[in-house]
């Protein structure tokens, strides 16, 4: 149930009415950014706030919400997140990719192909992708007002002259519908492609930059590149040492003091239903 | 001749002192011409004036019929980055310092959709030695040129997509006089071979007489005479004109 003085899902009427309005314009022009009257929550910036403005201005009583951090259902940010709704909001939440309705996210995509019932909530820590580029916040408004995005390959043509190969392993800038360049939030380069024509709606909230973006549902979404230095999403070449997978994105674990190591899946919900998917097969 | 650039009535004021007074100018295509004055004349700002970097109070500027203060910021970029190349005084105006000379060369061709990485670096490798830059410093950051070698590579990279119409303002301006006189040596082997038009503002009469087929020299806001370079260095008919041919000999 929710607190007594506490508005449904924390912020007030008007302020979600606000950002609503400006989640509107961002799915109107995909790829955009659109700035808001980002409100103080309750919550350090960097703790995803941003998000949280986001997914309390779209949740409703029945919807279920799952919140990862780099994949995961039970990390610290994770786990205050979830607990934030639960207290303002009083509904659902799942560490199931499939039974949510709202996922809010720090750094993963799920493994799991999301469906048109389920909306991405990204949380962002810089949404201007020309941001170190471009320090002039009203040269970088001309530069995307104008498509005028040769700069942005120079940053990559200098990685490969440099070394070889474009070293962007994180928030790899993509073109939204051929027209906005855009900051994916900090995710891996591998999850890149699951933007591509998602069936799902996926926001973008920057709560300290104060900026709402989005990607409406089947819109294409395209890595940047060069012909003869297509993107390539990599991955460690390795299996899962739990469930066994060789197309998940993995994290690398130290399993003792002589530096043993091992590759699992990031996604640790991905990871389980996949440990539980060959008993229920059996059963 | 086929008119490029066409100008007429520009008037500018900076609070009583008229830095642009009635003036009027024309560049044909494959044509040099030299604004010719001292600082304080009003060259740079009809330069400026005319590349649509710089609203008159008055006047018209015309390229290719259309006009030039009238469009709008998103098609005078355009412009910028296709027909037009701009070479400024300092280098460091014009590149950037902390991107390669290969990308700073190659920024103009990618901003124009160049996605072939490879054949970038092959057209910035022969500019660079068209500019006479040692291809193998391709990776090096322009801070780590000279000034003669600065001003070169800002040339390459505004000629690389081989612009119809090229300002420059004093493209020889910091640059010590032997270094001068070899930048200016290869400005005119370029202009010469890529056909360009060029608009060009120098307080050096020997660059304008070098580089230039036609002079304007501007006094006070105003034209005070103008015609093809021989006739106005070698039978100047105002005495500003006079005077400052003269101080040349004299020099
Ligand atoms: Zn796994």
């Amino acid at each position: 149930m929710t607190e007594a003085g506490y508005n449904f899902a924390y912020l007030d009427e008007a302020t979600k009415r606000m950002i609503r309005r400006a989640i509107l314009k961002a799915v109107a022009i995909p790829g955009h950014q659109i700035p808001f009257g980002a409100r103080e929550m309750p919550l350090p910036y960097g703790w995803g706030t941003g998000g949280i403005q986001v997914t309390a201005s779209i949740l409703g009583p029945q919807d279920v919400l799952k919140v990862i951090d780099q994949g995961a259902d039970d990390t610290t940010n994770a786990v205050s997140i979830r607990r934030f709704f639960t207290r303002v909001a009083g509904i659902a939440t799942t560490d199931a990719t499939g039974e949510a309705s709202i996922i809010q996210t720090r750094h993963r995509i799920p493994e799991k192909p999301l469906t048109e019932n389920q909306i991405l909530v990204y949380q962002v820590p810089q949404p201007e992708p020309l941001f170190k580029l471009e320090p002039h916040r009203a040269e970088t408004r001309r530069i995307h007002a104008l498509a005028d995005y040769g700069l942005m390959h120079v940053r990559l043509y200098e990685d490969i002259a440099r070394l070889g190969h474009i070293a962007k392993a994180y928030d790899y800038p993509v073109m939204v519908n051929e027209r906005y360049l855009m900051s994916p939030s900090p995710i891996p380069a591998f999850d890149n492609p699951k933007m591509h024509q998602m069936a799902a709606l996926q926001l973008f909230g920057a709560g300290r930059e104060k900026r709402i973006y989005a990607v409406p549902p089947y819109t294409p979404v395209r890595s940047l590149d060069f012909e003869d230095h297509p993107f390539r999403p990599i991955r460690a070449p390795h299996a899962c040492a739990i469930c066994g997978s060789r197309t998940s994105y993995l994290d690398e674990l130290i399993t003792n003091d002589a530096g043993g190591r091992a590759f699992i899946c990031s996604d640790t919900d991905y990871c389980q239903e996949r440990q539980e998917a060959p008993k229920a097969a059996a059963e | 001749m086929n008119l490029l650039l066409e100008a007429r009535g520009l008037h500018l004021k900076f609070g009583a002192i008229a830095a642009l007074d009635d003036v009027a100018i024309d560049v044909s295509a494959g044509e040099v011409v030299a604004i010719v004055g001292e600082s304080g004349s009003g060259k740079t700002t009809l330069l400026r004036v005319l590349a649509g970097q710089m609203a008159p109070d008055s006047g018209t500027v015309r390229y290719l019929g259309g006009d030039v203060l009238g469009m709008t910021e998103a098609e005078r970029r355009r412009l910028m980055r296709t027909d037009w190349g701009f070479v400024h005084q300092n280098p460091r105006d014009g590149l950037r310092m902390g991107v390669s000379a290969g990308g700073n060369v190659g920024e103009r061709l990618m901003a124009l959709g160049a996605r072939h990485y490879g054949n970038i670096r092959d057209e910035a490798k022969a500019w660079l030695q068209r500019v006479e830059i040692d291809a193998a410093r391709i990776d090096d950051l322009p801070r780590h040129f000279s000034g003669g070698m600065q001003q070169r590579l800002q040339i390459a990279r505004t000629l690389v997509t081989r612009p119809k119409l090229v300002f420059m303002d004093e493209p020889t301006g910091g640059l010590d006089v032997s270094v001068q006189a070899r930048l200016l040596d290869l400005i005119r082997a370029l202009v010469h071979e890529l056909g360009l038009s060029v608009l060009i503002v120098t307080h050096d009469i020997a660059a304008a007489r070098l580089l230039a087929d036609r002079i304007l020299v501007m006094r006070r806001g105003q034209v005070v005479e103008q015609g093809l370079t021989d006739r106005v260095l070698d039978d100047p008919q105002h005495p500003y004109t006079q005077l400052l041919v003269s101080s040349v000999l004299a020099a």
